[in-house]
């Protein structure tokens, strides 16, 4: 099972030739919101990694989204990295939250470990409030645009464009799906199954459980981490309200609708979301009434979500 | 001043505090030891015991008692009716299932935001309190209604325990906790039980929310801090520990009185949140509760 087949090989590709070409398709205002729902579909594909195939319900991810969003915001605005170097300060900032964070909380389970997970992620956003000096709170900090030029191989790219900022969204999308398709196809990504499934036969079994999960919460901070000093350096602007509980509940959200432990669930996911507030929001202003009852319907009716559910009903090879 | 009088504002104000949390607390704690459910929405009760308030004290003219008590009765009562019908509506049909209740609790806590919002606007407004004197403190004047909050508090948790131990209803509710399938076999309505928690811990919340809201105001997104502080209660209280709660409740309230005043309150905020993420990391039974099951 350790390769990807023939069908979803394809299915990947073509979803990443879709992408490519609407930067040339789509009016300018829907590219906008593209290049933000790649974004935040590779937070969702972070998401995924530990809910989904793990199995661990976090409701703490904004604090890893957060970590690589200020990561990368807070050396460029007040150290004057360049962008690169920022970019990796982001996801060393995330990896390094995941591993501690994902040590104490996965000592608990279930229940205690959603609370932990809420914690932590709530001490981190008092922590950005609490330092406002640096960060200034809610209100944020405003990148220099100067300082947003990415350099790849001597050529610079101002990432102020909005057909440069969808590439490189999309690149970092791109390189996350085929990493995330491939490592769930991996024994390790078995191995994350097999826990979510029975973690006392796998322990039963001699693995080690906890370092595994400890694994797939550091990848996950990472994949996290990466679309948020992405979203940094793309948008220019870092804020405490990524940190808050909503950008928690989001990713959940967007995954469920998407459907877990699917590879193309998230983006699916994180693009109906946006397009049905977009839409609800030109005609009512309500809503978070919306978001409650799709969250609702969607435990009731379709707990799989839609991946999910097109994968059970008609095409069983679905990634 | 001197440094006396600040520590006495101080736990006086935190001891508020600590009255309003530990119902709103015990609230949560019943819902979750008795359903395993861990109700997120429970903030978004207290929010809306407090908005509600506001609606019926706006309702009655004439003395701001009247108002006020109309309110004491009428919220909780709509609030818990509101819990009872989400209960029915939803909890029941996910079979209490724990992460598919979280998540069916925050689409509540989104709902309920949203009407609060869009019928009663995003502006905080307070209650007057039903009545309006001072006790005089060695050093300040000090607000008599915030004293009777306290007192009416303590008699609420009295009322409470005395129905959880002493009343066929409260012997039903605690042999559904201590052991679901059995108390079905012996012919108890678990079911029902359940319907009614739900709705006695969403009242619990809303009476703590009508009691605070003539010193807080109420605004659409008051809802989230006490959920937290309730959660940290319950956490370090232990579990399902009725008195357990109570003495989380006086420490976390006094402490973040005592801390706010001092120094500042987002910190004091952060530091209870992470020891507790703590406690329920090294101690999940929480620092009263037995280590049970």
């Amino acid at each position: 099972m350790s390769r990807i087949d023939g069908k979803s090989l394809w299915l990947h590709w073509a979803v990443l030739i879709v992408l490519f070409a609407l930067n040339f398709l789509l009016p300018e205002y829907h590219r906008g919101v593209v290049t933000r729902v790649l974004l935040l579909a590779v937070f969702a594909m972070g998401y995924n990694l530990t809910f989904g195939y793990t199995g661990l319900l976090s409701l703490g991810h904004a604090m890893f989204f957060a970590a690589g969003l200020y990561g990368a915001g807070l050396t460029i605005y007040h150290l004057g990295w360049s962008v690169w170097p920022a970019f990796g300060a982001g996801l060393l900032a995330g990896i390094v939250l995941a591993v501690v964070v994902g040590f104490l909380a996965l000592r608990t389970a279930g229940v205690a470990f959603m609370i932990v997970t809420l914690m932590f992620s709530q001490v981190f956003y008092l922590t950005t409030l609490y330092f406002t000096t640096y960060t200034r709170g809610e209100e944020g900090l405003v990148l220099p645009v100067p300082a947003r030029t990415l350099t790849v191989a001597g050529a610079e790219f101002g990432l102020t464009d909005p057909g440069t900022r969808y590439m490189t969204a999309l690149a970092l999308f791109a390189v996350v799906l085929i990493a995330t398709a491939f490592l769930v196809r991996s024994s390790f990504g078995r191995t994350l199954l097999a826990i979510r499934e029975n973690e006392e036969r796998m322990r039963m079994l001699g693995y080690d459980v906890f370092a595994n999960k400890l694994a797939s919460m550091a990848i996950s901070g990472l994949i996290s981490a990466a679309a948020g000093a992405a979203y940094a350096v793309l948008f220019g602007y870092v804020g405490s309200g990524f940190a808050s509980i909503q950008y928690s509940i989001l990713p959940l959200l967007w995954v469920l609708l998407g459907g877990a432990a699917t590879t193309l669930g998230p983006l699916i996911g994180t693009l109906l979301t946006f397009y049905v507030i977009d839409t609800a929001s030109s005609y009512t202003s309500a809503y978070m009434l919306l978001l409650g009852i799709v969250l609702i319907l969607l435990i009731l009716y379709f707990p799989r979500g839609i991946a999910g559910t097109v994968r059970e009903r008609w095409l069983p090879w679905l990634p | 001043m001197a440094f006396g009088p600040y520590l006495l504002l101080a736990t006086l104000e935190g001891l508020v505090t600590s009255a309003v949390l530990a119902l709103m607390a015990l609230g949560l704690s019943l819902v979750f030891g008795v359903m395993r459910v861990v109700n997120v929405a429970h903030g978004e009760f207290y929010m809306l015991g407090a908005v509600l308030a506001w609606w019926f004290a706006s309702l009655v003219s004439g003395h701001p008692a009247i108002g006020f008590l109309l309110a004491l009765f009428a919220s909780p009562l709509i609030v818990a009716a509101v819990a009872f019908l989400a209960e029915r509506l939803v909890l029941r049909r996910l079979d209490y299932e724990p992460e598919a209740t979280i998540v069916a609790t925050i689409g509540l806590l989104y709902i309920i935001q949203q009407f609060a919002l869009t019928f009663y606007g995003p502006e905080a407004r307070p209650v007057e309190a039903p009545f309006d004197a001072r006790i005089a403190l060695p050093w300040f004047g000090y607000s008599a209604y915030k004293l009777a909050v306290i007192v009416v508090s303590v008699a609420l948790m009295l009322a409470t325990w005395l129905f959880l131990t002493r009343t066929r209803a409260g012997l039903i509710m605690r042999a559904t906790q201590s052991d679901r399938e059995m108390a079905q076999a012996f012919g108890i309505p678990v079911d029902r039980v359940y319907a009614g928690v739900f709705a006695l811990g969403a009242g619990l919340a809303a009476l703590a929310a009508v009691l605070i809201v003539p010193i807080r105001q109420a605004h659409y997104l008051m809802g989230l801090d006490p959920l937290l502080l309730s959660f940290i209660v319950v956490i370090i209280g232990g579990l399902g520990s009725l008195r357990g709660t109570v003495v989380a409740a006086i420490l976390i309230g006094l402490s973040d009185g005592i801390i706010s005043m001092f120094f500042s309150p987002t910190l004091a905020k952060m530091l209870a949140t992470f020891l507790v993420a703590l406690v329920l990391v090294f101690r999940p039974q929480g620092l009263f509760g037995a280590a049970s099951r």
